[in-house]
C-alpha cells in the first residue's frame, strides 16, 4: 500500500527529500558505517561543519589540534580497525597540512577518505582567500581525488571513494568540495554504495596456471623462505597465511608494516626483514632456493643492493597490485591476486613438510644474533637503560596484547625488533614514508579504531616535539592513550649515521627537550620520567593500570646504535652485527 | 644515423608508443603526466583525443625509454582509477603520421617556387593560399616534415607547427568489444589479457 503510494507521487518511483550538499556527506558518512571523523573546521568548510551540528548523536567528530594530526589519527584508526579512516580539513592552509599524512597513507597502503572544504566554485582559479589547487597538489599522493562542484555529484563521488580507498591495494581519497555545493539544496534520492567502476579492477582475475607453477616450485624447494608484508593484514588473509605457512613448513620472515600478521613467537617466525631486521633472515636471503614474497613490495630498505639481492633463488610474488610484480625484483612465478584467495588455493597444491635443517639454519643465527646484540639491549646487568630492555619489560607485561605505535628513528626500530605482538593489527608505524611525528596522534586513532585495547605509543624525543599538540586532543576526549617517551637527548637515527658514516661530525642531531612531564601536566595528563634500571617495571606498570592517558619518559643512553644494520648500498648478506 | 643506432643499443632505448585508454575525467592527464615526470622521463610527444567510443578517450604518449621502463611506467598508468587500458608498442609495430602546417609568404613562394613539384615531392597540399601568406599541410614521419622545414626555409618560412603523434597498433582488434566487458561487474577474460601468458608483454591489465 505504501509503495503504491510511493509510486503515485513520485512517477520514477523513488522518494527523493530536498538536502543540502553537506547533509548528503553526512548521510553518506553515515551509510558507510563512519564512527569516528578527525577534522578541523575553517572557512571553506563552515556549512559542512554547520550540518555535523545536528549530526553530533550520529557522528562522532574528534577536534584535533592540526590537521597532519587529523589525518594521522584516520590512518590509525584504519589501522587498527581496519575500515576507512574519514578526516575533515578546510581549504588551502587546512589542505596543504594533509600532504604528509596523504603521502604517508599512499606509500602505506592506508584507506582514508579525506573531506577538504574548497573556495566557492566561481572563485577557482582566482587566488581567492585560503584557495589552493588541491587536487593538483595531491594528485600524486591520493589514489584517487577528485573536485566537487554540483551538491548532486555528492552521493554518488563519496560512494566511489569509499569503494576505491578499501578495495584492491587500499589507499588514501580525497574529495574537495567547494563551498556552493555544501549550500546548495537538491532533491535526494538515498545512498547507494558503490561496488564497480568500469575502468577499475581492484582485484586481478587469479591465474590457476600461476599458483600451480608456484605450488610445484614450493614443493621442490630445499630452502625455501617466505617474506610476508602488510598485504596479509590489509587482505584479512591472516588465517589462510597460517595455514599456508604451518602446511609448508617454511621459514616466514615480516617486514616492518608486516609485523604481527602471525605472532611474533610463532615457530616458524623467524623475524624482520631489511636494514635493522634479524640477522639469519637477512643473510639466508641469499641463501634461500625459493622466495615467497606475500604482500610485500621488496622496499629498497628491505632489500639492500638490489643486484646482489637473493640472485640465486626462483621468486614467488603474490600481490594485488600488478604493478608491485618485477618492479624491484624479477619474478619467476607472478601470483597475482588478493592473497585471501590465491593463499588457500597455493596451500591446498602444497605438501605437508618441515624444512627442519633450513629452519635450524635460522636458529643459529638467531642465537649469534642475541649473544652479539640481543641479550645487551634487552637485559643489560649496568650502565645506562637501553631502549630494548623498556621494550622488553613493556612486552612482560603486555603479554603481547597492546597495540604498538612507533615513531620514526632508533626507537622505531627497536620497538618493531623488540615488541612481542600475539595479534593482527597492533603494529602501527609509518614504514615507507617515515614520518616523524606520526605516532602521537596516530595513536588517537588507534586507540578509537580499537578501544578495548591497550595502545602504547612508543616515541623518541624528536619525533614527539614535532606533534605534541596533539596532547590538547588526548585531554579534551579522555583519549586512553600511553605515551613512552625514549628519549636519549638525540636524534638518534641520524646520530648513528653520522657516527658511522660521517666521520662522528654531529651535525644539528644534538636537540633539547622540555620538560616532557610538566608539559603532559600542563595538558592535564599524568606523566613520569625515570632514568634507574629499577624503576622501569613498576612505571611501566603504573602506566598501563592508569585509566586514561599516562606520558612516561625514560632517559636511555645516549649513543647507542640499532643492530645488526644492512648499511646502504649493501648487500643484505653483508649485515653488520657492530 | 649509424652512431645514433650505436648509442640506441648501448643504452637500449628506443620510441615506444604507449596507448591509453581513458574516461573522460578532469585532472587525469596531469595524473598520467607526473608518472613520467616523477621518474624524470622526457615526454617525447602527446596525444589525446576522444576515442571512436563515446566518453573514452585515447592518448598517444610517444618516449624514448628501455622496455623495462615502459613496461613498468605502463603498469603504474594503468593502475589509475580512471584508466581502463595500456599498451605499449615499438615503431615498427605501429602505423604512425604527424601532421605539420608550414606558412609562407605568397609572393616569394610563387616567384622563386616550383611550387606544384614541391608539393608533390613532399606530398603535401596547399591549405590556404592568400595573397600575403599560404599554409601547406603534410603528414608524415618526422623526418618527413623536418625535411619540408629545410626546403620552405629559404623561401621566408613565417610560421611552422607539429602536431603531436597519432599511431594505430598494427595487432589490434580494437577497444568496442573490451568495453563492454569492462561494464559488467564480473568481467570476463577479455579484461585480463595476460602479459605472461596471451600477448607477450605488451598489454596490463589488473
Amino acid at each position: 500500500m505504501e509503495i503504491e503510494q510511493q509510486a503515485i507521487g513520485n512517477p520514477s518511483g523513488v522518494e527523493t527529500i530536498e538536502v543540502t550538499g553537506s547533509v548528503a556527506l553526512l548521510e553518506a558518512l553515515i551509510a558507510e558505517g563512519t564512527e569516528v571523523i578527525f577534522g578541523y573546521p575553517g572557512g571553506a568548510i563552515m556549512p559542512i561543519y554547520d550540518a555535523l551540528y545536528d549530526y553530533k548523536d550520529k557522528l562522532n567528530h574528534i577536534l584535533v589540534r592540526h590537521e597532519q594530526g587529523g589525518i594521522h589519527a584516520g590512518q590509525g584508526f584504519a589501522r587498527t580497525s581496519g575500515k576507512v579512516g574519514v578526516v575533515f580539513a578546510t581549504s588551502g592552509p587546512g589542505a596543504t597540512n594533509l600532504v604528509t599524512g596523504l603521502a604517508d597513507a599512499m606509500i602505506d597502503s592506508t584507506p582514508l577518505v579525506c573531506i577538504t572544504g574548497q573556495v566557492f566554485a566561481h572563485l577557482l582559479g582566482t587566488d581567492a582567500f585560503q584557495e589552493t589547487d588541491v587536487i593538483n597538489i595531491t594528485t600524486p599522493v591520493t589514489k584517487w581525488n577528485f573536485q566537487v562542484t554540483d551538491a548532486t555529484e555528492i552521493p554518488e563521488v563519496i560512494s566511489k571513494a569509499f569503494y576505491i580507498a578499501r578495495s584492491g591495494r587500499p589507499g588514501p581519497v580525497l574529495i574537495d568540495i567547494t563551498k556552493n555545493a555544501q549550500i546548495q539544496k537538491f532533491d535526494y534520492s538515498g545512498y547507494i554504495p558503490c561496488n564497480h567502476i568500469r575502468s577499475y579492477r581492484p582485484k586481478p582475475i587469479i591465474r590457476k596456471e600461476y599458483i600451480k607453477q608456484a605450488a610445484e616450485l614450493i614443493n621442490q624447494a630445499k630452502k625455501p623462505f617466505v617474506l610476508f608484508g602488510q598485504g596479509v593484514i590489509l587482505g584479512e588473509a591472516e588465517k589462510e597465511f597460517k595455514a599456508f605457512v604451518e602446511k609448508s613448513g617454511i621459514p616466514s620472515a615480516w617486514t616492518l608494516l608486516g609485523a604481527g600478521a602471525i605472532p611474533t613467537d610463532h615457530p616458524l617466525n623467524v623475524g624482520m626483514l631489511g636494514m635493522h631486521g634479524n640477522y639469519g633472515p637477512n643473510v639466508l636471503t641469499n641463501e634461500c632456493d625459493v622466495l615467497i614474497a606475500i604482500g610485500m613490495r621488496f622496499d629498497d630498505r628491505v632489500t639492500g643492493r638490489l643486484d646482489k639481492y637473493a640472485k640465486q633463488a626462483k621468486v614467488i610474488h603474490l600481490d594485488i597490485d600488478p604493478a608491485e610484480i618485477d618492479k624491484n625484483v624479477q619474478t619467476t612465478v607472478p601470483v597475482w591476486g588478493d592473497c585471501k584467495e590465491t593463499l588457500p588455493a597455493l596451500t591446498e597444491l602444497i605438501e605437508e613438510k618441515k624444512h627442519t635443517d633450513w629452519l635450524n639454519k635460522f636458529r643459529e643465527y638467531t642465537k649469534m644474533e642475541v649473544d652479539a646484540v640481543i641479550k645487551a639491549e634487552l637485559e643489560p646487568q649496568s650502565g645506562e637503560l637501553t631502549m630494548g630492555e623498556v621494550i622488553n619489560k613493556l612486552n612482560e607485561l603486555t603479554g603481547g596484547d597492546a597495540v604498538i605505535v612507533t615513531d620514526v628513528g632508533q626507537h622505531q626500530m627497536v620497538a618493531c625488533r623488540y615488541s612481542k605482538l600475539n595479534n593482527t593489527r597492533s603494529n602501527v608505524t609509518s614504514g615507507g614514508l617515515g614520518t616523524m611525528g606520526f605516532a602521537l596522534p596516530a595513536a588517537i586513532g588507534a586507540k578509537y579504531g580499537a578501544p578495548d585495547r591497550h595502545v602504547v605509543a612508543v616515541i623518541g624525543d624528536g619525533g614527539f616535539q614535532m606533534t605534541l599538540q596533539e596532547l590538547g586532543t588526548i585531554m579534551q576526549y579522555g583519549v586512553d592513550v600511553k605515551i613512552l617517551i625514549l628519549n636519549n637527548n638525540f636524534l638518534g637515527m641520524v646520530r648513528q649515521w653520522q657516527e658511522l658514516f660521517n666521520d662522528h661530525r654531529y651535525s644539528f642531531v644534538d636537540i633539547q627537550s622540555p620538560d616532557f612531564v610538566a608539559l603532559a601536566a600542563a595538558y592535564g595528563i599524568k606523566g613520569k620520567s625515570i632514568s634507574n634500571r629499577g624503576d622501569i617495571s613498576s612505571s611501566l606498570e603504573e602506566m598501563l593500570n592508569t585509566k586514561g592517558s599516562f606520558l612516561l619518559e625514560v632517559m636511555v643512553t645516549k649513543e647507542n646504535n640499532v643492530f645488526p644494520m644492512v648499511p646502504q648500498g649493501c648487500s643484505v648478506s653483508e649485515i653488520r652485527l657492530k | 644515423m649509424s652512431s645514433q643506432n650505436n648509442a640506441e643499443k648501448v643504452s637500449g632505448k628506443q620510441e615506444f608508443n604507449i596507448t591509453v585508454y581513458t574516461e573522460n575525467q578532469i585532472g587525469l592527464l596531469s595524473r598520467i603526466a607526473i608518472i613520467f615526470t616523477r621518474r624524470k622521463i622526457n615526454v617525447h610527444s602527446l596525444n589525446t583525443s576522444p576515442s571512436e567510443i563515446e566518453s573514452i578517450h585515447r592518448f598517444n604518449i610517444v618516449v624514448n625509454e628501455t622496455e623495462d621502463v615502459v613496461r613498468k611506467l605502463s603498469r603504474q598508468i594503468e593502475k589509475q582509477v580512471e584508466v581502463l587500458k595500456v599498451y605499449y608498442n615499438t615503431n615498427e609495430e605501429v602505423i604512425w603520421q604527424e601532421l605539420a602546417l608550414y606558412k609562407v609568404p605568397t609572393d616569394i613562394i610563387a616567384e622563386k617556387a616550383s611550387v606544384e613539384r614541391l608539393l608533390r615531392e613532399n606530398g603535401a597540399r596547399a591549405v590556404v593560399i592568400r595573397k600575403d601568406y599560404t599554409v601547406f599541410e603534410t603528414t608524415g614521419h618526422r623526418e618527413e616534415t623536418d625535411a619540408l622545414i629545410k626546403i620552405l626555409q629559404p623561401f621566408g618560412l613565417i610560421e611552422f607547427v607539429r602536431s603531436a603523434r597519432v599511431a594505430i597498433i598494427k595487432h589490434s582488434d580494437g577497444f568496442n568489444r573490451k568495453l563492454r566487458e569492462f561494464e559488467r561487474a564480473e568481467p570476463g577474460e577479455e579484461t585480463s589479457e595476460n602479459e605472461y601468458l596471451n600477448k607477450g608483454q605488451r598489454i596490463f591489465t589488473m
